[in-house]
């Protein structure tokens, strides 16, 4: 007799590994401990969001007008404030009708640094540039030639200011950071003391301390009338803080350098300075790229305690601007949202930024 | 001392800290195009000798004179004799950030000052020399430990110096690099650079050596010509090392 037919049993169909349900099973309730967080996260957002919403979005205020955000006072955002207050928030104490000039020279400055963040423009003409647009940004904030209207340095405020601040103080603290580091490893005892003796003595300070030593204790000490401007003396305060901190960050960096790289360089006859410019630094700062971004985005939020020696950044033009108005006074959770969206989306920016640097920057490490 | 001895070491001695006598009363004499291979067992000297002679290490006592300079703190006479020397190390000590060429280009340009198009010829040359042009564009870390050996001696080379240095070279690679390196090491040999080897590939030592070095504890304990340093070994500390090196 022939072989009777006999089919193999069905076999259960495959598992769907891709799309949206497949996605969530496999991500959010993969197991009994990764399920449980699922259910906890998502019982928290439907207990708060709702809130949030309502208040942030359905029963909102967007018409400027004072009345009608006193009556929704607890039940709905006052949007309204920030359109109401913007120049002011945005510009601090800047006249009203030159406020396009820091608009102007913040664009200049920012796109600058955009251009200079991107490996395709590190050519000669971008030193040429910042030399160039850092005068200009200057000028056109103070004033005072060609017919622009001098504007005091007190005067200047809001997202420029703060900008600016972040801009220099980053600027100015890098270089300063990498010399006191170098310093720190020095095997000339004056150098080295001195180095420990700075950067002790800044972190053993709080920023607010330095703030005011630059601004009120600083000037009594110089000749009267012979005071550099406030602003540059908060500056200098900025960047000295600051560059206390990164450059034990790029200790850090340098401090993972084997010592035969030092070897390598110093057998094929480089100078000390040039071991360090081509061998050890390129290798050390790409090592340490998180640690001085964070060190960045601290510089740049710090700015705001410049308020407290009367200069209006963001966030003193936030409150310099709500504070003086009593009809809308009460609606400063609005306004610091506003500012800290704006604060977000730099801060967010930079650490995007550290994240494709260090890609670059390792591609030597790939094999 | 003749002119023809291109390194003299004079009763030099050098201390590590206060209390590890590292090098005791070392006397030598390098003639120009001799090729010395130097051994011992590990911690008696043979690296940190190698290493004064282009002040990776500073010596405490006596007098070193390098191609008739002598080295003292003096940090144009010691950059002038560094260019002059070339070093292998047993890490490669590679620059990992930098591409081959650019390993090789970086001294050239640098140090010597050469355009950069020269120094690209230069290296390329030396590559070619060690059998490994076409890795030129690869960063180091993407080679084989035998490969990046071989980098380092062009890197080494693109000075043209006049004394090279080995530090141990084939230490830290798998056995089936070690012939490659040293295949390039004996091409070199032939060439009349002068050579100092740190190394206890005694196979090397008979090919090419004019001299074998054997130190112990800071000392030079023996030095003879390879064959008699191998045949008929003088002192029983050199007996006692050979045999257990040898015994395999």
């Amino acid at each position: 007799m022939g072989a009777v037919f006999q089919p193999i049993p069905p076999r259960p169909a495959p598992v769907r590994t891709e799309g949206v349900v497949p996605w969530i099973r496999a991500n959010l309730f993969g197991d009994v401990k990764s399920g449980i967080a699922t259910l906890v996260i998502l019982a928290l957002g439907l207990y708060y969001l709702p809130g949030f919403f309502k208040w942030a979005v359905f029963n909102a205020v967007l018409v400027t007008d004072a009345n009608a955000c006193q009556a929704a006072r607890g039940t709905g955002a006052c949007w309204a404030v920030v359109v109401e207050k913007f120049r002011l928030i945005v510009f601090g104490r800047y006249p009203y009708e030159q406020q396009w000039r820091p608009e102007l020279a913040t664009l200049i400055l920012l796109a600058l640094l955009v251009a200079s963040c991107i490996r395709y423009f590190w050519k000669p003409w971008l030193t040429l540039a910042w030399v160039v647009v850092v005068p200009a940004f200057f000028m056109l904030m103070g004033g005072g030639w060609f017919g622009l209207e001098s504007v005091p340095t007190d005067q200047w405020g809001g997202l420029p200011l703060t900008i600016m601040l972040a801009t220099f103080g980053i600027v100015l603290a890098y270089p300063l950071a990498i010399v006191v580091a170098l310093g720190r490893r020095s095997t000339l005892p004056a150098i080295r003391t001195l180095c420990i003796v700075y950067i002790e003595l800044v972190r053993g300070v709080p920023l607010i301390s330095v703030l005011f030593m630059a601004s009120f204790m600083f000037p009594l000490f110089m000749p009267v009338g012979k005071t550099p401007d406030v602003l540059l003396r908060v500056l200098a305060g900025i960047t000295l803080f600051s560059a206390a901190y990164l450059a034990e960050v790029v200790r850090g960096g340098l401090q993972a350098i084997p010592k035969g790289q030092i070897e390598a360089a110093q057998s094929l006859g480089l100078t000390y300075w040039q071991t360090q410019r081509k061998i050890v630094l390129p290798q050390a700062l790409a090592m340490v790229v998180p640690g001085i971004m964070n060190s960045f985005i601290a510089i740049f939020k710090d700015t705001s305690l410049v308020t407290i020696v009367s200069l209006y950044e963001l966030t003193g033009a936030l409150g310099l601007a709500l504070n003086s108005d009593a009809n809308w006074r009460p609606f400063k959770i609005e306004g610091s949202l506003f500012i800290t969206l704006i604060y977000f989306a730099f801060c967010f920016a930079m650490s995007r930024y550290s994240l494709w640097i260090e890609k670059q920057l390792n591609v030597s490490r790939k094999r | 001392m003749t002119t023809d001895n291109i390194i003299v070491f004079e009763k030099v001695n050098k201390w590590y800290g206060n209390n590890f006598h590292v090098l005791r009363d070392i006397d030598l004499a390098v003639r120009r195009g001799e090729r010395i291979v130097i051994c011992g067992p590990s911690g008696s000297g043979k690296s940190t000798l190698i290493r004064c002679i282009n002040r990776l290490e500073e010596h405490q006592e006596g007098r070193i004179v390098v191609d008739g300079v002598e080295l003292t703190d003096d940090v144009r006479a010691i950059e002038k004799i560094r260019r002059e020397v070339g070093m292998v190390f047993q890490q490669f000590n590679l620059f990992p950030h930098l591409t081959v060429l650019e390993n090789l280009t970086l001294a050239p340009m640098w140090v010597a000052r050469m355009p950069k198009k020269e120094a690209e010829e230069r290296a390329m040359q030396q590559l070619a020399r060690v059998r490994i042009a076409e890795q030129a564009h690869k960063y180091p870390l993407q080679l084989s430990g035998g490969q990046q050996q071989r980098v380092a001696i062009a890197r080494a080379l693109c000075l043209t110096p006049k004394i090279m240095l080995f530090d141990e070279p084939t230490s830290a690679l798998d056995p089936e690099m070690i012939k490659e390196v040293l295949d390039v090491m004996v091409e070199l040999a032939g060439q009349g650079i002068t050579m100092l080897v740190v190394t206890h590939e005694m196979g090397f030592a008979k090919a090419v050596a004019d001299r074998v070095i054997f130190m112990d504890q800071g000392q030079i304990v023996e030095e003879n010509t390879p064959e008699e340093f191998f045949s008929r070994p003088k002192s029983d500390r050199t007996k006692d090392f050979l045999s257990k090196i040898l015994g395999h």
